[in-house]
């Protein structure tokens, strides 16, 4: 949490916040002070969009698949451990 | 623990190669990426994760399931990470200076001068048409370690925040610092690459 001053909120402030308001880490206070900044503030709105639009496509990166090598490397090792439990 | 682990865990332990497989399938790149954040190269990244493995399949059996497995998996290879790398960083980081958004775009009041523009559906498209996710690699890549590891586990991986923060041992608050600075670059990104080339 941390304590901003009593007076309205800036855009430069604002974006500062962004994080913490989706973290849902603001006070309540502070959240309050935030969504009046953004009721009447189109660009950090957007920016607020917008940084939800950078999460969400993050998020579609996909893992590269495996190649063949790869995969019978991992079976290799797998097969060792697998055999060495079963001597135990 | 959840559903689907303790199903791949009892056929993990039964001897099922398919299982394994499937395991390291699902996490091999986001484990990579993330040993990548401790040590100085690609090799050794390729050496830490190999290590994880290993130390994973030889502490199957005591593995309780307080965690989920991927939580689990994660928390070893950030320690096999932190004990080989030389990049180590065990202390706390300082708080980070660095503005979410250049100060050159606000005027004297901290008001917009030059307000964002709207790119949400063309970074879509862009992105489904492949021709972003290179350049999103790249740039995760070019993170501060730190911040690397935090937008990994939490925006591509997908670890809620408590995760985060049991994996990496940071507290909570440290770890929105991370996040905040990692995902406000990446925006930065789409603002460049989609919105008026700055």
């Amino acid at each position: 949490m941390r304590l901003l001053p009593r007076r309205d909120l800036v855009c430069q402030q604002a974006v500062e916040l962004v994080t913490d308001y989706l973290e849902g880490a603001l006070s309540r206070r502070d959240r309050r002070r935030f969504e009046a900044h953004l009721a009447g503030c189109p660009h950090c709105t957007e920016y607020l969009a917008q940084m939800r639009e950078t999460i969400r496509l993050t998020g579609r990166l996909e893992p590269e698949d495996l190649t063949a090598q790869q995969r019978e490397e991992f079976v290799a090792l797998y097969r060792r451990w697998r055999d060495e439990r079963s001597e135990e | 623990m959840m559903e689907a682990d303790g199903e791949l865990l009892t056929r993990l332990r039964s001897g099922d190669e398919r299982a394994f497989v499937s395991l390291v399938q699902c996490y091999q790149e986001q484990m990579l990426r993330l040993a990548a954040g401790f040590v100085p190269s690609r090799a050794v990244a390729e050496e830490v994760v190999q290590d994880t493995w290993l130390a994973a399949l030889r502490g199957l059996d005591a593995f309780e399931g307080r965690s989920s497995l991927k939580t689990w998996l994660f928390r070893i290879l950030v320690n096999q990470a932190r004990t080989t790398g030389t990049r180590e960083q065990r202390s706390v980081p300082v708080p980070d200076p660095e503005p979410a958004v250049d100060p050159a775009r606000f005027d004297a009041s901290g008001a917009w001068a030059d307000p964002p523009e709207h790119w949400i559906e063309a970074a879509e498209e862009r992105l489904a048409a492949g021709k972003l996710a290179d350049r999103l690699r790249a740039l995760i890549d070019e993170l501060p370690a730190r911040q690397r590891e935090v937008v990994l586990l939490r925006d591509v991986e997908e670890l809620t925040s408590d995760e985060v923060c049991s994996v990496l041992a940071i507290s909570d608050g440290n770890q929105r610092v991370l996040l905040h600075r990692g995902r406000s670059r990446l925006r930065q990104l789409f603002d460049d690459e989609i919105g008026g080339a700055r």
